[in-house]
């Protein structure tokens, strides 16, 4: 058994999250700074312009990037011999983000209930844990802060298998098409193939965060990933949907073994301030 | 470019031609999803809206919270599109003037059309660049809505791209996405 302060945990989650409401993890600066020098369209260079001038604005007045400071959804990697110490892992994080969110001015953006009562939580939590039991005793832990836009573009299909790879690249560029105006493009879109509807559903959040340019391990699903990629950004819908050829800055795959019956493809479509991050305990 | 005092005359605003990138400066008031529902009540309900709507412009967004020593916290466009199902009333009462991002529905742009209202994009991600623009900001009605009270924005050279124009033309037809 390893024993693992919950606090240690949360202290990373606050120093994280207040980090990147105020600059672009490094992959994605790189990225957009790239699409900027090789943009084509004169209109579409000048929208990347603003965004990399947002950016530069933001780090500087520690004004957050996006109003949209968003929900915040964990993912835990868990070796089944950790034992935690000092509190309730969910209750941490969630404590955790009421400090980030208060004390750096972020957008508290929960509401209570989805339906009936639709009242500000003021402290934007709850937040979303994921939990992946593995072997061992690591502990793992991701952080997204998933802006709205982009999330309402998103869409999971059940496919048939006779729909096959020509059914997962239509459900992915139809969901691009529809998204583009209104996900404030460049988008980084994170699929998730296989599994149940749920599953299919978390890897394909799970895969936005994976960084910019990491292909994934299997060569199939990475030439699929960059086919994709090719096919997005030459759609002309580039950045904010108003033309260019700059419209997708990434595509991660992720898999699950499926029903003989079914191919779900979730695919969850990220706008180009991807806050994410990573810590090891 | 050309640049434009808020309120909008109507010569300025059917001047306006879709695709031309043009600079605010003057009021503009906030309003999003939550605002939209209480302002519709109180047209249903015969109440007066917390504001001059004829005269106004409409700017879709809900601020991040401000911080000491700001004015404002971040404000970038939210979704126009959330906005779409009660913006032909709006448009009726009055409204002529909208910013936000992405597409509106084709009810909202026959609407627009044939009122002569005009919707203005602003770039979607990038909130702290607008927020060196907003040189006052007050909060004028449903506070209790947090981020999206509505709030009084005093701003100077607010740059938005015109999207679509009083004549209806809007801009995303020009391009593979153009609402079907």
């Amino acid at each position: 058994m390893r024993e693992i302060d919950v606090q240690i945990i949360a202290n990373f989650a606050t120093q994280e999250l207040a980090k990147l409401a105020f600059a672009y993890p490094s992959d994605v600066k790189e990225s957009l700074t790239l699409a900027f020098q090789n943009e084509q369209n004169p209109s579409a260079k000048d929208i990347l312009g603003v965004l990399l001038e947002n950016e530069e604005i933001a780090s500087r007045r520690h004004i957050p990037l996006c109003q949209d400071t968003g929900m915040v959804v964990f993912f835990a990697k868990l070796g089944q011999e950790v034992r935690f110490i000092n509190g309730n892992l969910k209750e941490a994080l969630d404590n955790a983000v009421k400090q980030a969110y208060g004390d750096h001015f972020l957008r508290k953006s929960v509401v209570k209930d989805p339906l009936f009562d639709r009242r500000n939580s003021l402290d934007n939590t709850p937040s979303i844990l994921h939990v992946d039991l593995v072997d061992g005793d690591p502990f793992e832990l991701e952080i997204l802060t998933k802006g709205f836009g982009s999330e309402n573009m998103s869409r999971i299909v059940m496919l048939t298998p006779a729909d096959g790879i020509e059914g997962v690249k239509q459900a992915v560029m139809e969901t691009a098409r529809l998204a583009a105006p209104n996900a404030c493009l460049p988008m980084i879109l994170g699929i998730g193939i296989g599994g149940t509807m749920d599953v299919a559903a978390k890897i394909a959040k799970h895969a936005c965060l994976r960084p910019i340019g990491e292909p994934h391990p299997d060569p199939r699903y990475a030439a699929l990933e960059q086919e994709l990629l090719s096919m997005l950004n030459a759609t002309d819908y580039g950045p904010q949907g108003l033309g260019g050829d700059t419209t997708c800055l990434n595509v991660a795959i992720e898999t699950y073994p499926t029903h003989i019956a079914g191919l779900p493809v979730a695919i969850n479509v990220g706008c180009h301030v991807s806050r994410h991050s990573k810590g090891v305990f | 470019m050309r640049s434009f005092t808020l309120p909008l005359r109507e010569a300025d605003r059917l001047s306006l031609v879709c695709g031309e990138n043009i600079l605010l400066s003057g009021v503009m008031y906030t309003a999003r999803d939550a605002a939209h529902l209480k302002m519709t009540q109180a047209l249903k309900n015969g109440e007066a809206l917390p504001f001059d709507l004829p005269s106004a412009c409409l700017y879709y967004a809900g601020p991040s919270p401000t911080a000491e020593g700001e004015i404002i916290g971040s404000i970038g466009p939210t979704t126009a599109g959330r906005m779409d199902a009660v913006t032909p009333l709006l448009i009726e009462q009055g409204l002529r003037v909208t910013i936000g991002k992405g597409q509106r529905n084709l009810a909202v742009k026959q609407c627009m059309k044939q009122y002569g209202a005009i919707y203005l994009g602003a770039i979607g991600g990038a909130g702290a660049r607008y927020a060196t623009c907003v040189k006052a900001v007050e909060i004028i009605a449903y506070p209790e809505l947090q981020s999206e009270a509505i709030r009084k924005l005093t701003v100077e050279d607010f740059p938005v791209t015109v999207i679509i124009d009083a004549k209806g033309k809007d801009r995303y037809d020009d391009f593979a996405v153009g609402v079907k």
